[in-house]
């Protein structure tokens, strides 16, 4: 139980000290100061830190979102009989957006839209696209025949069946890869500022290019600290759902 | 997804015409690539755009008809066979004529003795170098290959195409040009690039197989060092490269010895303690998942046989845990060798060094000379490490 209370008191005091530094960065100032060198800026002074952190987080959703979209669509389809032929074909498709290094794709995709956000949300899409596709395909595929069996029973129609009941008892699956592919490009997102996204990536490369390690590490904790909650706050979706699920 | 799913199930033999649902598609796509995007762009120095240019366009016509009939002849394929060798044969002709009718562009639209012009592969030709690839790989899929037949076959492509790439057959495509420039670098940046992804990747594994083993004893310790291990993995990787240049300075300003050993704040040793650092989470995760899957039974029956606890651990746990060990490595050797092109930002070098180079002088031809290779590594350290995973657990059953 005091474990269970700690958690949340670290859980609380984390989301205080992010909006904290993110609204007030100069409180923190004295805590980077050591880490600057010739009277350098401890706090990043080349843009708003908050502004900058909303801006990573939409690049993550919107392409988390869009992996979400294909890789749910993807994996129902090559679950019915009529698109399982389809199967080796995606998964060799999903695999190769994983195995690409993002920062390759981010290279090759500048020439095709430009440089700023566009290229990094292709890369994060495709790096995002295997967690949910494997574990829409697990979720769907160990749904229990007997249920599937009652549900043809009780007169449901495939489209009633799978969203009626194979959805939702894939569900915690389907999240949980969604959290994983989330948590991976919030990281990931940073490269994106080396093609003009913003980003927190921004705050990481103004450091390293003016040698300032109070950037760097402001910048990175930042991003760090906001992948932990973010994996957090989902997980504790993920349980809330899996009991509705249970209870039905 | 919307297809009734009580549609009668057709054996092939008796739906010899019925066309090949993945077929149509790709050819589908490729089709509308061909005509829609520009098969190669010609620029007149390497930092102008390209203009683009059909393939009608730039082959004689006896070179684009003899490209379109073997493109046609893959489509056929695609569509219409079932049998698997067919469908790869037909991949690969498509994939050989198109791989000549990019060389022999590049040949027709570079005048001679110039150095200054560019012809790079266009739209169309990355969307059927692709849509042919997955073609060919579809084909391999479905003839259901062994491991060492899988890995014959990458053996055969390298070797094709390095055969290729020594004759010259590329010579006069962009990224060649970029390469014949770069080429004393290329190699030292391609070697360093490896030893970054297998260096940091091997020290991991030294100390990740004791704390996996140590997580499986001693399961009190498992979320600890789970947790710790999965916070390192959120905190981005120039972030975390950047962060050890301070402490690593130090270190090789106070120990003499350490900077000797190449310890600087710049370079490659951040670089390789944060690969290090992500290397962790996959084979502790993996060393304490397998052995926690070992059978209990094969446990008690090498204690009955007599071996000391040692003999047990090395001979029986880790042996049945291996294939659950190495897919835990597959994935971060191909992590590594994707993130040491972050490690050229802090000066740690790599291929990287050639992506951002391209990146900031927008010559995308430089681009391609880092990434292609990048890619190209990430695919054989796959393809190696999923075939001995495969072989190890053949002959544990």
């Amino acid at each position: 139980m005091s474990g269970r209370h700690f958690a949340a008191l670290l859980r609380i005091a984390a989301l205080a000290l992010l909006v904290a530094f993110l609204v007030a960065p100069q409180a923190f100032a004295p805590v980077f100061a050591p880490l600057t060198q010739y009277g350098a800026p401890p706090i990043y002074d080349q843009g708003n830190l908050l502004s900058l952190a909303l801006a990573h987080l939409g690049t993550v959703c919107l392409a988390a979102a869009a992996s979400t979209v294909v890789a749910v669509g993807l994996g129902i389809l090559v679950t019915r009989p009529s698109g399982a032929q389809f199967l080796p074909l995606s998964r060799t498709l999903v695999n190769i957006g994983q195995t690409f290094p993002p920062v390759a794709v981010l290279a090759v995709a500048v020439p095709l839209v430009g440089f700023g956000e566009k290229p990094t949300l292709i890369a994060l899409f495709a790096y995002g696209l295997l967690p949910i596709f494997e574990n829409t395909i697990v979720g769907l595929r160990t749904v229990p025949a007997a249920v599937l069996e009652a549900a043809s029973g009780v007169g449901m129609s495939a489209r009633q069946r799978l969203r009626a009941v194979e959805l939702p008892l894939a569900l915690p699956l389907i999240l949980e890869g969604i959290r994983l592919s989330l948590v991976i490009n919030v990281g990931t997102a940073t490269i994106g500022s080396t093609v003009a996204a913003k980003g927190l990536g921004e705050v990481i490369i103004a450091g390293l290019l003016s040698n300032n390690n109070a950037f760097v590490l402001q910048g990175g904790l930042v991003t760090a600290l906001m992948a932990v909650l973010l994996y957090d706050a989902l997980a504790g979706l993920e349980r809330r759902l899996c009991r509705t699920v249970r209870i039905d | 997804m919307s297809a009734p799913v009580a549609a009668p199930y057709v054996p092939a033999a008796a739906s010899r015409l019925r066309p090949d649902a993945l077929g149509v598609l790709l050819t589908a796509v490729g089709v509308l690539a061909l005509f829609g995007l520009p098969f190669v762009l010609f620029k007149a120095n390497r930092i102008l755009p390209g203009e683009p240019r059909s393939l009608l366009a730039v082959l004689p016509a006896a070179g684009a008809w003899g490209c379109g009939a073997a493109l046609l002849l893959a489509a056929l394929v695609a569509v219409l066979a079932r049998d698997a060798r067919l469908r790869l044969g037909g991949a690969l002709a498509g994939l050989v004529a198109l791989a000549l009718a990019v060389a022999a562009s590049g040949d027709i639209l570079t005048p001679p003795g110039n150095n200054v012009v560019r012809v790079a592969p266009g739209g169309a030709f990355w969307v059927l170098l692709l849509c042919l690839g997955l073609l060919a790989t579809d084909a391999i899929t479905r003839l259901r290959p062994g491991p060492l037949t899988r890995v014959l076959l990458l053996a055969g492509f390298f070797v094709v195409m390095g055969l290729s790439l020594a004759h010259g057959t590329f010579d006069h495509l962009s990224v060649m040009r970029e390469y014949a420039v770069n080429s004393e670098r290329f190699w030292r940046e391609l070697l360093r690039h490896v030893w970054l992804a297998l260096g940091s990747l091997g020290a991991a594994v030294l100390v990740a197989l004791p704390l996996g083993i140590l997580c499986h004893r001693v399961p009190r310790l498992r979320p600890g060092v789970l947790g710790t291990l999965n916070v390192i993995q959120t905190v981005p990787s120039i972030a975390l490269f950047g962060i050890l240049m301070a402490p690593l300075a130090a270190l090789a300003t106070a120990w003499p010895w350490a900077a000797a050993l190449g310890v600087h704040g710049i370079g490659a040793a951040p670089a390789a303690v944060a690969l290090f650092l992500y290397s962790l989470l996959p084979v502790v995760a993996n060393t304490a998942a397998g052995l926690g899957r070992v059978s209990r039974a094969a446990v008690e029956a090498a204690h009955g046989m007599g071996m000391t606890r040692w003999q047990v651990l090395s001979a029986v746990e880790l042996t049945l845990a291996l294939p659950v060990i190495l897919t835990g490595i597959r994935v971060v050797l191909v992590q590594n060798i994707g993130m040491v092109t972050v490690a050229a930002l802090i000066g740690g070098g790599g291929l990287g060094t050639f992506v951002f180079q391209g990146i900031g002088q927008t010559a995308m031809d430089l681009v391609l000379l880092g990434a292609i290779p990048i890619v190209a590594l990430a695919f054989t350290a796959a393809v190696l490490l999923d075939a001995l995973v495969e072989v190890l657990e053949r002959t544990k059953a």
